[in-house]
């Protein structure tokens, strides 16, 4: 067979996952990433010289970071991996690529995107204040770092992530002054048949909140956000219970976020096409259950495709791997195919339980002040972004987008997209579906203009 | 005043870097942005609100940490590593767009 | 099936081009509707450099250009709303001799279109403009141009079309255009049939569909331009730079916003989809811009770009637009095909479009634009 190039962007679990088993096939598959080491966010290494076990660092996690570690590990041979190094651009089957401030092309004959995901941000007032950190950021601050973000924190917002930081935190001897989760109890409640595809989660869950219970970390369901206070860097944050009680706690860190949403812009550069996800309420590439795009030869796998967690990925790398084979005309058999469709079912239905039972506060980002910042970039605020919608005649995203410039700044609507969307939804008084998706325009993060092209 | 705290990995090698003038100490291994939150509230200036910002994702995809080296050069504080010798500008920036 | 709609002229195309004239035809009391497929202003009239420059131009253009610069003068108070409109000057810069005497000869032209260049060499231009590469020969400074914001501009045309009292259609895709007997019966998908004894024909790069009707199709491709534009710095580069060069990979140009970003575009034109309304950036031409970017104004090598994006423009092979009356059906005009640089002319050519249609004639020579030039058989 003639030689391929199959390039895989993103080697966390996904992009692991795929890699192994390419290269099971004989193939010596390119892997790029952005790191300095494999692993992704969820199983980012540590920098050399850092002594912390993998217990200490990934919990209930350690043995499954491992195996990818060492699965990765075991590939480094047989791979061309390319770290630090960032696909900045697609265009033609050629992957565009910056290292330090040298780009090159990269022709590919198939591509796996296992780009993986970043916070999902709902705004409260304050949010831009030093001392507010996403939730996958204070995280990060710990696990590849061994920092909190502050001294006495808050963490506010749901999904999976926030107890599991705060635990975490806690854990490592950080002061957690409370958990705020904006998911009422109800909400559990009528997740528990979804959450129940994966009892061991479930559990999981429960465990980190017993043990910060334990811990004496103060917790709140239902809670509204008010603002997050101080003058240049976070004092407090204010806040109503569930019975509509005000409060204000006071800190000087504060991690925030609503669950994940999936880096899409290299699919979207690629031209894939895109369908609004329900469940997830983002715009997701379309793709088969294997995780084939609409365009030929680029497959999707891991949270970059959609949010199904770590365990989840593995699989899906693996099944991406093998549709590009079976594409490119190696042997797959249906029973391996089987194996991991079946394997990835009870996950998809565990995502819709904790979608359920941690739902995206859409209706805070209808009660966002006119005066809270939506996008950190532009500084742009709820207010201007109504005044557009109403005012200026901007039906969807990439409009509302030319007339406010949310969205326009360096993070290209990273952290601002999801509430930004709500914001205008609410304010044109249509379902978020309607109001689109904003455009993917390279680069896929800043490009220096000292960037040149490899001969 | 530093804003991160560390928990554990004390031991490592120390480094020195220049922060907007001043000299500060950080450890081996340290990314950019640990490096000046150990030592100081913020790493940046918003361009729009005059706000100061200190990061927000630390996994390189806000890109609200940015800084620049006293040579004019973009450094992403969360996805750079700390070196010794480093000399960073928080506050304004070092863009030299006249000719010498 | 419900009766037409009823107006005195329909444009059609609702372009910086379409929106201007709608809004200048009610300025002079014709009842108006303007159909645009999408919404107003998000073609090439909302995606473009945003230049308000009228030096470097064909120069029977030039009084159109003029007039055009008065109307931006007049924008805010005419639109009541701002465009970010501002005149720090257009510099157009030389690297060779041959291109600066070039230059000398244009300054000398416009001349006698009413337009006043001023040649800068050397250290004097170094001296008012720090930032400019060291190796410029010389510059011609057009002091009363500059820039506004191309996102804003055509939208607010259409929105004040709408408050003087036109009927703006949007999400009006127009199928047909045909004159059964004086009037033109114009057919949308969906949003309505419509009726009036004048129409226009602003449609971009799109305008062969319906000029093809009337036996007046024209040799009109789709391009792209290539933009970018950097985070954002301190204000520091006020006037916007072009330059003058034969070789294209080298026609960059550059513009910073009063909020920091530098926006960039020029060199190569990139792929143009018209049917399916995108058009892309080549990553390759990004990179092939920034050694030239760099070579005008060498700090920029420090920043990052952030964005890019591109849209489609109409180009006709003399480079030139059709705009002015048909050549063969009484009472039907055309806009269209601006090659890359239309944006500025927008608000002359509805001016001029509006007293054409209106009244017949129009002080502003349009002869050179005929679209009769390409009836040649």
């Amino acid at each position: 067979m003639a030689h391929r190039t199959i390039l895989i962007v993103g080697a966390g679990p996904a992009g692991t996952r795929a890699a192994a088993r390419l290269v099971a096939a004989g193939m010596r598959p390119v892997v790029v990433d952005e790191a300095a080491g494999n692993g992704g966010q969820i199983y980012r290494r540590q920098p050399a010289g850092f002594r912390r076990t993998p217990a200490d660092l990934y919990g209930f996690e350690a043995a499954k970071a491992q195996a990818v570690h060492g699965a990765f590990a075991a590939l480094e041979e047989r791979i061309d991996y390319r770290p630090q190094t960032l696909v900045w651009h697609l265009w033609e089957n050629e992957a565009h690529l910056l290292t330090g401030e040298r780009t090159e092309r990269l022709a590919y004959d198939a591509l796996i995107l296992a780009t993986g995901a970043t916070d999902r941000i709902m705004p409260v007032p304050g949010w831009t204040m030093p001392g507010v950190y996403s939730l996958g950021g204070a995280q990060i601050a710990l696990k590849a770092q061994a920092c909190a973000i502050g001294s006495n924190v808050v963490f506010m917002g749901s999904g999976p992530l926030l107890t599991l930081v705060a635990y975490q935190y806690a854990k490592a001897g950080a002061k957690v002054v409370a958990v705020l989760d904006t998911a009422p109890v109800s909400a559990g409640i009528r997740a528990l048949p979804g959450l129940a595809a994966r009892p061991a989660l479930l559990a999981k869950g429960l465990y980190y909140t017993a043990a910060l219970w334990r811990m004496g970390v103060k917790m709140w369901r239902g809670v509204t956000p008010v603002a997050i206070e101080g003058d240049e860097s976070v004092e407090a944050v204010r806040f109503s219970d569930a019975r509509g009680v005000a409060h204000r706690v006071v800190c000087d860190a504060v991690g925030i976020g609503h669950g994940l949403r999936s880096e899409t812009q290299l699919a979207d550069l690629a031209r894939c096409d895109f369908a609004f996800d329900a469940i997830a309420r983002q715009w997701l590439p379309v793709t088969d259950q294997d995780g084939r795009a609409s365009v030929r030869g680029v497959y999707l796998a891991g949270d970059g495709a959609r949010i199904l967690g770590a365990d989840a990925a593995e699989i899906a790398g693996q099944l991406a791997a093998c549709a590009a084979l079976r594409d490119m005309g190696v042997a797959v058999t249906e029973g391996e195919l089987a194996d991991l469709r079946q394997a990835l079912a009870p996950m998809r239905r565990f995502r819709a339980g904790l979608e359920t039972a941690f739902p995206w506060p859409a209706r805070l980002a209808a009660a966002l002040p006119d005066e809270a910042m939506v996008c950190r970039c532009e500084c742009i605020t709820a207010g201007e972004l109504r005044a557009v919608a109403r005012q200026k005649g901007a039906p969807e995203v990439n409009r509302a987008k030319a007339f406010s410039r949310l969205g326009m700044g360096r993070c290209q609507g990273r952290m601002c997209g999801p509430a930004g969307a709500e914001v205008l939804a609410d304010a044109l008084g249509v379902p978020v579906a309607e109001v689109g998706r904003l455009r993917g325009q390279g680069p896929v993060k800043p490009l220096p203009m000292t960037a040149q092209s490899a001969p | 005043m530093g804003r991160f705290q560390r928990l554990a990995e004390h031991d490592r090698p120390t480094i020195s870097l220049e922060i907007d003038g001043m000299t500060v100490t950080a450890l081996a291994g340290d990314t950019l942005q640990v490096a000046i939150l150990t030592n100081a509230a913020s790493v940046r200036t918003s361009e729009f609100d005059d706000g100061q910002r200190a990061g927000f994702c630390l996994m390189a995809a806000c890109q609200d940490c940015w800084v620049w080296t006293v040579s004019g050069e973009r450094l992403r504080s969360c996805s750079t590593e700390a070196m010794d010798g480093m000399r960073i500008i928080t506050r304004g920036s070092a863009w030299h767009i006249e000719q010498s | 099936m419900s009766a037409a709609v009823v107006s005195d002229a329909i444009v059609v195309g609702g372009g910086i081009m379409g929106a201007a004239t709608a809004f200048f035809l009610r300025k002079r009391g014709l009842r108006v509707t303007l159909l645009e497929r999408g919404l107003v202003g998000q073609q090439a009239s909302g995606v473009n450099f945003g230049n308000v420059r009228r030096q470097g131009r064909f120069l029977p253009q030039v009084p159109l250009a003029n007039r055009s610069r008065a109307v931006w003068g007049r924008l805010n108070e005419l639109l009541g709303e701002d465009a970010e409109f501002i005149t720090p000057g257009h510099i157009r810069v030389a690297f060779r001799p041959e291109d600066v005497a070039r230059l000398e000869q244009h300054v000398a032209d416009v001349r006698t279109y009413g337009l006043e260049l001023e040649m800068i060499s050397g250290n004097a231009l170094r001296a008012r403009f720090p930032f400019l590469a060291g190796n410029i020969l010389a510059g011609s400074f057009s002091p009363l141009d500059g820039h506004a914001n191309p996102r804003l501009a055509a939208p607010a045309f259409g929105r004040a079309a709408r408050r003087e009292g036109a009927l703006v259609v949007e999400n009006a895709e127009v199928l047909a255009v045909e004159k059964p007997g004086v009037d033109f019966v114009v057919e949308t998908r969906g949003a309505g049939t419509y009726r009036a004894p004048l129409v226009m024909i602003s449609t971009g790069a799109w305008a062969n569909t319906l000029a093809s009707r009337f036996g007046e199709k024209v040799p009109l491709v789709a391009k792209g331009p290539q933009m970018g534009v950097t985070e954002p710095m301190a204000y520091r580069i006020d006037p916007v730079i072009g330059v003058a060069s034969e070789v294209a990979e080298e026609g960059i140009y550059l513009r910073q916003v009063k909020r920091g970003n530098i926006v960039y575009g020029g060199g190569w034109r990139g792929p143009a989809l018209a049917d399916a309304q995108r058009a892309y950036v080549d990553p390759m031409n990004t990179l092939r811009q920034f050694p030239m970017l760099r070579r005008v104004v060498p700090g920029i090598g420090a920043l990052r770009i952030i964005r890019t994006w591109s849209g489609i423009e109409g180009y006709l092979p003399d480079d030139i637009p059709v705009i002015g009356p048909s050549g063969k059906v009484a009472g039907l005009f055309y806009a269209f095909g601006f090659c890359g640089h239309g944006f500025q002319l927008g608000p002359g050519v509805g001016e001029t479009m509006a007293e054409l249609m209106a009244t017949g004639e129009t002080v502003t020579p349009l002869a050179p634009f005929a679209i009769s030039r390409f009836d040649k058989g």
